[in-house]
């Protein structure tokens, strides 16, 4: 019992104080909202579409990237002779409507409206529950949404938490593309959450399908099957940037 | 037969082509004989009806691979599982993939569930009905008192689907059979052709938590097929986020275990401390999981002096934390009395399923690929091998303390000594014609790669073996008369992936 409380004592309070104090403090490398320059774009150059392993940068009239698509792996930003592409720490990415992941020249954040409105605000403002549904994917995204539930995060203190069964759920959190093979799982966990409910998609592989887009199993996420309130993208996306986007959900932040 | 060492090429044409029955026989001996199949796949070949089959054998003693094939011409061949028990699931896997049947399998059901790759189903399903996972035929236990269980696919954590059936008596667990698949996204069939833009990504989620490991088998074999020579200074970072990689892990298990018996202190402690792993890979190279760490040739980041010492103390702190949070659960005799005798794994049984890694070290078994096939940094900095022989619970956990406390002394030293010079070469074109095999020791165990090139150098074939492939047997035995309601705690003893598995 004595090492238990020393222990304790040792170490010490660690429950992170975002929102109300500054969020944990992020890697310089680390991989946020990408930013692009278009003055510094040749006309012609397909440099960073070519080395883009989902396809997530499309060169048109200019250079977007789609955050959805997008797994951080800043291969466009090496491949751009320019330097016309760099990757922020900016670590602000969720949003309600799937158009607004598409980073466009010279927009930086800030961060698009994610607030539920209205009734459902109402309802799931101040306690959320949610089943998490894995549905394919690398199982990193997952382990990234298990970190809020430690004492480090502990999402709990926002009233929001995951529950074991879709009957007490308020919605579902889903990751992964939708294999073939979690089609009818998910479906079938999506009908058993009573209305209304809301959806949640965290991570490349629910919003697009991720590294595997376009594969003959997988059916490039959960957006075809169901109404989706809140996209998280990343790859996987990092606990700071699903904690802000539950919390801008709610209205929180 | 063709003897080759870890992470080394050899021209197709050395291997010789086997008749069914010799390769079988060299198998079969060679496993009597104290060695592990290592991967057991099958290859297209330009004629339809002919398939190859390639077996790589670890010789752990000598440090040596050795890789034989066969040719099965129309759709059947004679299982080698009744004489070698740890093929069952290659075997499973070469028919799902190429629909043939290996006649006198005990155990023949899916994997993964899907279409062949050929027009044949080794099943007869009919070509164009839908395949459900989970759809086969499980052994049943019956009698009276006796019921079944089912559980999954979707469980009540977050947490990867999977279906498993109890067959109980009462609360003891006579049988437990294990459905996976259903994180199944066609991985192995959509790196035939590669290597292009996405193939390193596909290494990095072959399974998310094993991303340094499997990044690592994969540049390895695309290195030894372009005959690149990685500099030293790319060695010892690699070895650096993958013994991280190990430690998150392995926290993160420990962890885990204390909270399926309610001990709490370690429980928080640990689910933070693992946090605290993650964000040092993350100052490595931008991301917790060591994405965009390894890349061909070396790795994606260096470090600078800044970098390593802020690193040494993080690692300093982390460990102060760890062995305060991990000790209390050895001084704690009532968490100790859960752990042992619990899912015991004997190792006869661990030999015998060719279980790796921690799981089959806590068994008994010596065997670690960063002693046994050392590459990298690990052929100059030896890591001791951490074995218990309960192969419980607590043998699993406890095999996990040690080789973090192996992991952090490694990590320190590599970074002190980190060799000069750049942290990546480029790599050439592949070779064409040729077989590559790679194996690293990743936190579960053995990752070992293939991969065979066309004669354009393009992969005509790449297999992937993920420890868990193996490992998921074990468990299922592990089950075996113990009470249903442990499940969860052996299950996390051994932590297996299923997207690793399902690929
Ligand atoms: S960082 Fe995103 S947009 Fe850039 S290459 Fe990678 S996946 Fe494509
Ligand atoms: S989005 Fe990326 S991290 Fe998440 S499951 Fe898919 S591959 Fe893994």
């Amino acid at each position: 019992m004595l090492s238990v409380l020393l222990a304790r004592l040792q170490q010490k309070h660690r429950t992170i104080k975002y929102p109300k104090g500054s969020p944990p403090e992020l890697p310089d490398r680390f991989r946020g909202r990408p930013s692009i320059d278009a003055a510094k774009c040749v006309t012609g150059c397909r440099a960073c579409a070519d080395a883009c392993p989902t396809g997530a940068v499309t060169v048109a009239d200019v250079v977007r990237i789609d955050m959805g698509k997008c797994l951080f792996c800043a291969d466009c930003q090496a491949a751009c002779p320019q330097s016309a592409i760099t990757f922020t720490t900016d670590h602000q990415l969720a949003a309600r409507c799937r158009s607004d992941l598409i980073v466009e020249p010279n927009r930086q954040g800030p961060p698009h409206e994610a607030a539920l409105d209205g009734d459902l605000m109402k309802i799931f403002g101040r306690s959320l529950k949610l089943r998490q549904v894995s549905a394919g994917g690398c199982n990193a995204c997952e382990a990234d949404i298990n970190v809020l539930g430690t004492v480090g995060w502990d999402l709990g203190r926002f009233g929001i938490q995951f529950v074991a069964s879709p009957r007490h759920a308020d919605g579902l959190l889903i990751t992964g593309p939708v294999t073939q093979n979690m089609r009818l799982g998910l479906e079938k966990t999506l009908r058993s959450v009573a209305e209304p409910k809301i959806v949640i998609v965290s991570g490349a592989c629910a919003i697009s399908g991720g590294p595997y887009i376009d594969h003959a199993q997988s059916n490039n996420g959960s957006g075809k099957y169901m109404p989706v309130n809140l996209f998280i993208p990343g790859c996987p996306p990092h606990p700071l940037t699903i904690l802000d986007g539950l919390l801008r959900l709610l209205g929180r932040i | 037969m063709v003897t080759l060492v870890n992470g080394q090429a050899v021209e197709l044409e050395a291997i010789a082509l086997l008749a069914p029955d010799a390769f079988q026989t060299i198998v079969a001996d060679a496993v009597e004989a104290g060695h592990r199949v290592a991967a057991l796949f099958g290859a297209a070949t330009r004629q339809p009806e002919i398939t190859q089959i390639f077996a790589v054998l670890v010789n752990a003693q000598r440090n040596r691979l050795h890789v034989v094939r066969t040719e099965v011409a129309g759709d059947r061949f004679p299982s080698l599982t009744p004489r070698c028990p740890q093929v069952h699931l290659f075997e499973r896997e070469l028919a799902e993939q190429f629909g043939l049947k290996p006649d006198g399998h005990p155990w023949f059901k899916p994997v993964r569930y899907h279409h062949s790759w050929t027009h044949r189903d080794a099943w007869d399903r009919p070509k164009d009905s839908p395949i459900l996972p989970g759809v086969c035929d499980f052994y049943r236990v019956e009698g009276e008192e006796v019921h079944e269980v089912a559980v999954g696919p979707v469980h009540a954590g977050v947490i990867e689907p999977g279906h498993f059936r109890f067959q109980c008596h009462g609360e003891q667990v006579f049988h437990l059979e294990i459905a996976l698949g259903y994180q199944h996204r066609g991985v192995e069939e959509a790196l035939i052709g590669g290597p292009n833009a996405r193939s390193i990504h596909y290494a990095e989620t072959l399974a998310g938590d094993t991303t340094v490991a499997h990044t690592i088998a994969y540049c390895r074999v695309l290195e030894a097929l372009s005959r690149c020579q990685k500099p030293a200074r790319a060695q010892a970072l690699r070895g650096v986020a993958l013994e991280l990689e190990r430690i998150a892990n392995h926290v993160g298990d420990l962890g885990a275990l204390a909270n399926d018996i309610g001990f709490l202190p370690t429980a928080s402690y640990c689910g933070r401390i693992r946090g605290d792993f993650l964000n040092m890979t993350a100052l490595l190279c931008g991301s917790r999981f060591g994405r965009g760490m390894v890349r061909p040739g070396g790795v994606g980041f260096d470090v600078d002096d800044a970098r390593v010492a802020k690193l040494l103390r993080l690692i300093d702190a982390a460990e102060k934390d760890t062995s305060v949070a991990v000790n209390l659960l050895w001084e704690t005799p009532s968490a100790m009395a859960r752990f042992e005798n619990i899912g015991r794994l004997p190792m006869r049984v661990a030999l015998e399923l060719g279980i790796v890694g921690p799981a089959a070290r806590a068994s008994g078994l010596p065997i670690d690929a960063r002693s046994d096939q050392p590459s990298g940094s690990y052929r100059f900095a030896h890591i001791p091998v951490s074995t218990y022989e309960t192969g419980d619970v607590f043998g699993r956990a406890y095999v996990r303390w040690l080789e973090i406390q192996h992991s952090i002394t490694f990590i320190r030293e590599q970074l002190r000594a980190i060799p000069s010079g750049s942290a990546r070469d480029r790599i050439g074109p592949l070779m064409p014609d040729r077989l590559a095999v790679s194996i690293d020791e990743g936190w579960r165990g053995e990752v070992c790669h293939v991969a065979i090139t066309d004669d354009q150098g393009r992969f005509s074939r790449y297999k992937i073996v993920d420890p868990s492939f193996r490992n998921w047997t074990g468990l299922a035995y592990a089950l075996r008369n113990q009470q249903i309601s442990d499940f969860p705690l052996c299950n996390k003893s051994f932590n297996l992936s299923y997207c690793g598995h399902d690929l």
